[in-house]
This record gives C-alpha cells, structure tokens and sequence, in this order.
C-alpha cells in the first residue's frame, strides 16, 4: 500500500532522515516512536508532501509519488498526478489546523464540494455520519473556538477522513491535549483500527502505541533503530537505546 | 462672528461646503474603489517568489510612501499629461490618491496574510486545495478580520487627505472653505468645514466598529 526506500531529507546542513525505508500493508496501524528531533514527524510530512524529499522513493499504492533519477536528485510525480496521490493519504496535525473560520459542518464539507466535486448534500451527509462517528452529531454549526482541544482534534480526524483517504496519518495527535482529552482522541483512533483502517500514527503515547499499533518503528537521529511487532520492539528483547528512552517516559 | 449671526449667510456658506464635501465624498469613495483591490494585487506581487516582480513592486511601494501625496499629485497633474495627453483635476486626483493609498493597503494585507498561521497553508495543502482555493477561500476571508482595524486608520486618513486636492485647484471641502474665508476675512468657514470632516469620520468610524463586529463570530 505505501512503499518507502532510502528516504533522506536535510533542513539546511542538519539531516534529518537518513536513508529510511518501509513498508505500510493495507490495514495496519503503524505507531512511529522516537524522541523529539528523530526525524519521525518529518518522515510522516515527507509522505504528505509537506516537505520536499532529498533523495529516496515513495510509492503509494505502487504509483511513485517521487523517484530518484541516476545522478540521485529526487524526481516528483508531475504535479496533477502528485495531488491525486496526495489525496489517497490524510493528515492530522498536532495543532489540529481547523479552519477558525467555517463552522465545523463546512470544515468537513468544504473540500469535499470543491476537491472532490460532491455536491452540498452529499458532503453534509457524509459529514455528518463523520461527526457522529466521532460523537460530536451535536456540534455541527459550532465554531473550532467554541471546541474543547480533544473536541477539535476529533473534528480534525473526521475533516480527513471526508476524503475518504487510504492512508491517515497522524502527526502527534495528542501532544497538546491534556490526559483526560487524549483519551478522547486515543478512543476514536482504537475504533478506525478496529475497523482495519490503514493508520500512520506518530506519537508519544507509549501504552497506545503498544496497544493499538500492528507494527512499532522505533527512529533516533534521522534512523529507523527498531521495528516489529509491539512486543518484539517494546518488550523484554528491546535495544538499550530504546530502553533508555521509554525509561524517559517513565512507562516501561 | 460674521457667519453665526446671520442665518442667510451661514445657509449659503453651508451649502456651498455641503457641494463641497460632495467633490470629497466622490474623491474618498473613488479612491477606496481603486486602492483597495489594487492593493490586494500589489500586496500579492511584492509577496511573488519572482524577484522580477516582487522588486518593482517594493521600489513601487517605497516610493509612493516615501514621498509626499501632494507631490505624486502635482507629478500627475502636470507630467503624466505630457505622456498621454490632458486628464482633468478630478481624474488626476483619483489617479494619485488611488496609487498611493493602494500601496498603504498593500502592506497592511501583506502584514495580514503573512500572520496566518503556516498550519493554515498545510492543512489545506493536505485536503487537496489548489493554491488559489487556499488563498481565496481559507487564507483571504481571515486576512480580512486582522486586516479590519489598520484599514479602517488608513480609511479615516484618506477622509482628511481629500483636503490636499485643494493643492491643483479641485473644488472640495477645504477649498471651498478656504476661498470663503479669503473673502470674508473670517476663519469660520474653516472650522465649519472642520465638523464635516468629523461628522464624515464619525460615519467612517461607526461603520469600522460596525464592520469589525460582524467579524466576531469566531476568535483564533
């Protein structure tokens, strides 16, 4: 479903991925855990075209996103092909990124109508199957200011899975949340995974990731130092350096 | 005490303000009919990743804050002629205060556009928004709030700046106040003119507050 070789991305002189490859299968929730300045969030932008590649391959649904050609400059899918792609993959961002200006019904419709092409009532329709999925049936013509954060994030989910997306992607979810809307927000993400949907999820909550997660990647420095399955990353086995950094988190 | 003691007089003196304050009026409004879109495109161009467009367009915008008004005005009404052939005093006055004030609006939208936040961009970049769906239907609408309160200062500025055009002899409010005082001696039309200029702002004034209150809906 999602193929990435070699991927290396710089910000300036400092590297930030260095030669990271993997491999997303059709449902499977992938947890990225790491410290901060791992590269993990990176990665995850990288996928969604946040961030321009340095080097390396992405393919989604085996359709390359970006190549690289023989002098190993990164060679992007032409642009109306790249946003096609793009489209197959959600994003939802730490700081949720609502759009303070729409109600949260046009937050999940106004792409729908004008990406899409679905007409005003198919949008609303979807939206609002989306919003009590998410239990908030309730909030559609609230303003994203009149939201608790968790409320927001939930929103923010349900805006990218409008698209219908292959693949959703989640870049620290929780991180600005305090623990009892994490749960919130922790609780919609178990229910997509229980539906097998295909999940990204960068993140610092350990028990989740262990929990929900089909496969953990472990990056320090740019990196990918362990990857598996929850127990054979985050359990008696595990590397010194991963241990040292769950030991951080006081959680292992 | 001329003018308040004499009911006839002070009436004809108030009309030929109120025909006055009419020329004015037109000015303001034409003036805020050009530069307001015009700065939009001027703000998008000194903003282009194109240096051959964004560096005409800054030297544009120094000039023409760098300068005095009444100067572009006079450059437009006694040069810009000899280039393409008479434009009347009215005309000339639009053209300047247009120019002018578009590059005032101009930065007062850039400052607007560049405090959104870059989430904003990203989020849209992500549902699959074209750059020009993501500047008119996301980034635009919330420009227009933070912008709200810097345009309308700039707005009550041109109210009183419509006072300059009296420099190439247009016949508004101050002139006509002026010329009445010439004859008579009296400063009274002067501080007669100066109440419609702050009965027109107090208008301007109303309006902003009303405006910006229609943009309370939401807080970011």
């Amino acid at each position: 479903m999602l193929e990435v070789k070699h991927l290396a991305k710089a910000f300036g002189g400092d590297a930030v991925l260095r030669d990271v490859s993997l491999t997303v299968q059709q449902g499977q929730v992938v947890a990225i855990i790491g410290r901060s300045g791992s590269g993990k969030s990176t990665l995850l932008r990288c996928l969604n075209h946040l961030e321009t590649v340095d080097g390396g391959e992405i393919q989604i649904d085996h359709q390359p996103m970006v190549t690289t050609d023989e002098q190993g400059k990164p060679l992007y899918a032409p642009k109306a092909e790249l946003r096609r792609l793009c489209l197959k993959m959600g994003f939802v961002f730490q700081n949720y990124n609502l759009f303070p200006h729409m109600t949260v019904l046009r937050n999940l419709c106004q792409a729908q109508e004008k990406v899409l092409g679905r007409t005003r009532a198919v949008a609303e329709a979807r939206a609002k199957e989306l919003l009590g999925k998410v239990g908030l049936q309730d909030k559609a013509e609230q303003y994203p200011c009149q939201l608790s954060g968790g409320q927001q994030q939930r929103v923010a989910i349900a805006r990218a899975l409008a698209l219908d997306p292959e693949i959703l992607c989640f870049d620290e979810p929780t991180s600005a949340l305090d623990p009892q809307l994490t749960q919130e927000v922790l609780n919609v993400i178990r229910d997509l995974a229980k539906e097998k949907r295909t999940m990204i999820v960068v993140t610092h909550e350990m028990r989740f990731a262990r929990e929900v997660a089909d496969y953990v990647i472990f990056m320090q420095d740019g990196y990918i130092r362990a990857e598996g399955t929850p127990d054979a990353v985050m359990g008696e086995g595990r590397s010194e350096e991963l241990s040292a950094f769950l030991g951080l988190l006081g959680d292992g | 005490m001329q003018y308040l003691n004499d009911p006839n007089l002070l009436w004809k003196l108030l009309m030929q303000l109120a025909s006055g304050m009419g020329t004015s009026l037109s000015i303001f409004f034409f003036t805020l009919l050009f530069s307001l879109p015009l700065g939009m495109a001027v703000a998008l161009g000194r903003m282009s990743k194109r240096r051959w467009i964004s560096a005409p367009v800054s030297f544009y915008i120094l000039i023409m804050r760098g300068t005095p008004l009444m100067l572009q005005l006079f450059t437009v009404y006694f040069f810009l002629p000899k280039l393409v052939g008479p434009i009347p005093r009215l005309q000339s006055t639009l053209i300047a205060f247009s120019l002018n004030y578009a590059a005032y609006f101009a930065e007062i939208y850039r400052g607007g556009i560049m405090s959104i936040d870059r989430g904003q961009h990203e989020a849209a970049q992500v549902l699959g928004f074209t750059k020009a769906q993501t500047f008119l239907q996301i980034i635009l609408p919330q420009t227009l709030k933070r912008v709200m309160l810097p345009i309308s200062n700039e707005v009550i500025t041109l109210v009183k700046d419509t006072s300059l055009a009296t420099a190439i002899a247009v016949s508004e409010l101050f002139l006509v106040a002026k010329n009445a005082t010439s004859a008579s001696g009296s400063v009274e039309p002067l501080f007669i003119a100066g109440l419609f200029y702050l009965a027109m702002n107090t208008v301007v004034t109303v309006f902003f507050n009303w405006l910006i209150k229609r943009f309370d809906y939401y807080r970011t």
